[in-house]
């Protein structure tokens, strides 16, 4: 039951034209610094650009996408409207006018700081203002999120909830408290620099609060992803969910363990004692696991799926699949993306080996393979699933839609895995320019070349949905019928509760960021010596 | 589903989660606090407690061998800032103006010369400052330059300083200002660790302390960036020309100069 579709269907297009508008930025910046483009311009469009682009994609499109979809769930799994919608429009609000006062200081070249900040660099306030701004909208929604659902379960004392909500509100929780790590780092230390009550920042305490946002902050882009996977996925395929209770430890260890690992970005930083690096890898290898079980669970349920159809045989059944079904395709790249994006990313957070690919041009390999590829598709596949009936007009055209996700799915392979291999090879990343007449670059032009070709096939698997989303706008009116989720093999009657609420987790979560990172923060917070002269970037021209 | 508790250790998801939570965390913690660094050949440590703080990333004082090196050179001690003097006041440029008079011989009566001095007209306030703390405090020397400094004040500095920013810059008589920049100045050298020169001194952006180089002669330019090359001069903070100029060959020398002699 969609009651609210003008809510959702906002926050779609919204996030779907930034997104459109971050892309064209990507594949400019994949062709100014490859070999294809004879250098002439100035360096400063470059970084400017790399700025809006990982803001508009970071922060803007997937925050966007997980409150609209959010809404959706509560609407569809709880089955009643929205409780607070003028709040969730006043979150919208929020969120698309931060956007545009980030947005206009980036433009003007008065903060290409990249959407990660980097202290010392310090740019325009208004640049971080706006960022603050679509965080507090976010947060609207995450208090809409807790609201509904408590109410839901005063209302229902019997009933488990159902799964998709359930995760839902895992990815809220999830995103409330790890965007805490950016808020204080922007509120605390950034702004008053930006604003020039100090001249000084303590560089080392800000990227240890980054470190806090930014791993958890690429789970809360994945949580819509692993709902596709969970609750649409085995819907569409006209099989069954393989299990519920699997489903939902998987969203729980994420809102455990997701967030207190974050310094795994900060191995190469001297600021933090190697006995923390070493505890946040750790936990960072049990992140792996809620992954794994989703991989194994989504296997299977593929599997019931199949034989449901007459699929057979130990392998056989894969071919039984529907693959004409978008659905299904946009999973099975999905999921392949993962599984190459999910092992690279083992190496990353591996004390040793990571020293041999950090801040090279592997990184953006990998979390473009992740986000980017696994992740987005997704996103696609939610929108071509939920539009018919948010919009109450059909989608018709599957040939086209299997055409964007495939060649999405190229795109992306053509462009990160070109990036992993430069990035062994040594190729820096984050630079406007490189010498590629220079022999020790020159081997790592063909594939740098090889990858703008990629970032050109997304452009067009880029245009194509938008042909797909504006096409089914103007498409003929059709009644999609009630928005459904997946069915468990079993359906759960009763569950126990700790798979059924969030205090526990919330605890645990909580605790762990203190065991973690407590001591970290706290020393830095005392120690002085700590600061160092901020760079203001366009300060002065 | 409400009459279980949640909190409690008859609850076994509760204490499964915490427990296993725990254990990882407790073992995690005497792995990388203890046994690790304990393991560790070049870390010199004394006992459990020496290895957890250093572990923890407690700042430790360096054990001295001998004492810290000392340079047989001196180096700059001021700390530069991007906010640093941008605010000069009137008092302060008209005391500055009457101190110029010693200056003009050199510098030209309006802070352009033609004798291949700098010219000081229209140059960053904290610049000037810095460079004249420097010929005081020794880490900047010049023959003819350095006794103009040796007996001034901190106030005086920041006098001079000040008129001088206020100065307007005059265009040299070399102006043209569709010279094409040479490519260091724009892209800098990667492969040699350099960064484009209009990174830091204007056209890009400008950094804290980077001199504006436009109209200056070439003569000049020429002769800093040989003395960064050599080490003749050293008083840039965190070497941060000398590690450019060693690096440029003295075709990219030349060009630099006569493109910001050129510049406005
Ligand atoms: C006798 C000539 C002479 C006089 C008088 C003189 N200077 Fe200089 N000044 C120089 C020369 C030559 C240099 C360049 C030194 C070098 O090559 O390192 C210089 C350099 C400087 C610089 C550094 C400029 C830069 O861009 O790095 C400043 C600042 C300066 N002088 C200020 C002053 C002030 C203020 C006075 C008056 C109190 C003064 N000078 C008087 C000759 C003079
Ligand atoms: C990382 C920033 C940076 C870059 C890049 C840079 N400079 Fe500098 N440059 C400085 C700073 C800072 C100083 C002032 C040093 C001091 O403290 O005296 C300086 C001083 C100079 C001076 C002496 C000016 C004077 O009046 O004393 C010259 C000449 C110069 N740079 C030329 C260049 C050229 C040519 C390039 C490019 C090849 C370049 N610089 C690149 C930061 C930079
Ligand atoms: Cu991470």
């Amino acid at each position: 039951m969609l009651i609210n579709k003008r809510l959702i269907l906002a926050h779609f297009w919204l996030a779907f034209v930034v997104f459109g508008l971050a892309l064209i930025l990507g594949a400019w910046q994949m062709f100014v610094r490859s070999p294809l483009n004879a250098w002439h311009f100035n360096p400063e469009l470059y970084y400017r650009s790399v700025t809006a682009h990982g803001s508009a994609m970071g922060y803007v499109f997937p925050t966007l996408i997980a409150m609209g979809f959010g809404y959706a769930i509560t609407e569809s799994a709880l089955e009643k409207p929205l409780i607070g919608t003028r709040w969730a429009w006043a979150g919208f609000a929020l969120v698309a006018v931060g956007a545009v006062v980030a947005m206009i200081p980036v433009s003007i070249g008065l903060a290409s700081v990249l959407y990660t900040f980097y202290p010392p660099m310090v740019g325009n306030p208004f640049y971080y203002i706006g960022v603050v701004m679509v965080v507090v909208g976010s947060w609207i929604w995450v208090a809409l999120m807790s609201i509904n659902l408590s109410i839901w379960k005063r209302e229902n004392p019997e009933r488990p909830v159902p799964l998709a909500m359930f995760a839902n509100v895992a990815g809220s929780y999830l995103w409330g408290w790890t965007a805490v790590g950016a808020a204080l780092e922007i509120i605390f230390l950034i702004l008053p620099v930006a604003l020039g009550l100090k001249s000084t920042i303590d560089a080392g305490l800000a990227r240890v609060f980054f470190s806090w946002t930014l791993h958890a902050i690429v789970y809360f882009w994945l949580i819509p992803t692993y709902i596709a996977y969970y609750t649409i996925f085995p819907r569409a395929i006209g099989g069954r969910l393989y299990s519920d209770a699997m489903a939902r430890i998987s969203f729980i260890l994420f809102v455990v363990v997701a967030m207190p690992i974050g310094m795994h970005h900060l191995f190469a930083d001297p600021q933090v004692g190697a006995g923390f690096k070493f505890m946040h890898s750790v936990f960072t290898g049990l992140v792996a696991l809620p992954t794994l079980l989703t991989v194994f669970t989504i296997c299977a349920s593929a599997e019931i799926a199949s034989r449901l159809r007459g699929g057979s045989g130990a392998f056989g059944w894969v071919r039984a699949l529907p693959w004409q079904n978008p659905i299904m395709l946009a999973t099975a790249l999905s999921l392949v993306m993962l599984g190459f994006g999910g092992a690279g990313g083992l190496i990353n957070m591996s004390y040793q080996l990571d020293a041999s690919i950090h801040n090279t041009q592997w990184i953006t390999g990998h979390f473009h393979l992740i986000f980017g590829g696994a992740i987005v598709i997704m996103y696609f596949a939610i929108a071509y699933d939920l539009w018919p009936h948010l919009t109450g007009r059909a989608l018709e055209n599957f040939g086209l839609m299997r055409a964007q996700l495939w060649l999405w799915f190229i795109g992306m392979i053509v462009t990160t895995f070109p990036w992993h291999y430069v990035g062994i090879l040594g190729m820096p990343r984050r630079m406007a320019f490189y010498d590629y007449a220079n022999p020790a670059i020159s081997p790592q032009a063909f594939s740098v070349a090889i990858s703008t070709v990629g970032g050109l096939i997304l452009l067009i698997s880029g245009v194509l949905f938008f042909v797909v989303l504006i096409r089914g706008q103007m498409a003929h009116r059709s009644e999609a019928g009630a928005y459904r989720f997946s069915v468990p093999v079993h359906m759960p009657e009763r569950i126990p509760v700790a798979l059924n609420s969030f205090g526990l987790w919330l605890a645990l979560m909580v605790g762990l960021t203190v065991v973690n990172y407590g001591y970290p923060i706290g020393q830095l917070l005392v120690l002085k010596e700590t600061n160092v002269p901020a760079v203001y970037v366009g300060a002065s021209r | 589903m409400s009459e279980q508790k949640l909190f409690s250790f008859r609850n076994p998801w509760f204490g499964a989660s915490v427990g296993v939570s725990g254990a990882i965390a407790v073992l995690a913690a005497l792995a990388g606090l203890i046994w690790l660094p304990m393991v560790q050949p070049d870390l010199k440590i004394s006992g459990i407690w020496d290895a957890i703080c250093s572990a923890a990333g407690v700042p430790r004082t360096v054990p001295r061998s001998g004492g810290a090196q000392q340079p047989d050179f001196k180096t700059s001690n001021v700390v530069m800032t991007s906010q640093m003097l941008t605010h000069p006041d009137q008092v302060s440029i008209g005391r500055g103006a009457t101190l110029a008079q010693r200056c003009a011989i050199c510098h030209g009566p309006q802070g352009v010369s033609d004798a291949n001095s700098p010219n000081l007209a229209g140059q960053y306030a904290a610049v000037t400052y810095k460079e004249l703390n420097d010929f005081k405090a020794g880490a900047r020397v010049n023959a003819v330059m350095s006794p103009f400094a040796a007996n001034m004040g901190n106030r005086d500095m920041l006098d001079l300083a000040a008129y001088y920013s206020f100065l307007p810059r005059v265009p040299s008589s070399h102006l043209n200002d569709n010279a094409p920049a040479p490519q260091i100045v724009i892209t800098g050298a990667p492969m040699r660790n350099i960064a484009p020169c209009g990174a830091c001194h204007g056209d890009i952006d400008i950094k804290a302390g980077s001199p504006w180089l436009g109209g200056q002669s070439a003569v000049y330019i020429k002769a800093q960036l040989k003395a960064f090359a050599s080490g003749g001069r050293r008083n840039d903070i965190s070497q941060q020309m000398r590690n450019i100029a060693r690096q440029m060959t003295a075709e990219e020398i030349d060009a630099v100069a006569l493109y910001y002699e050129a510049q406005p």
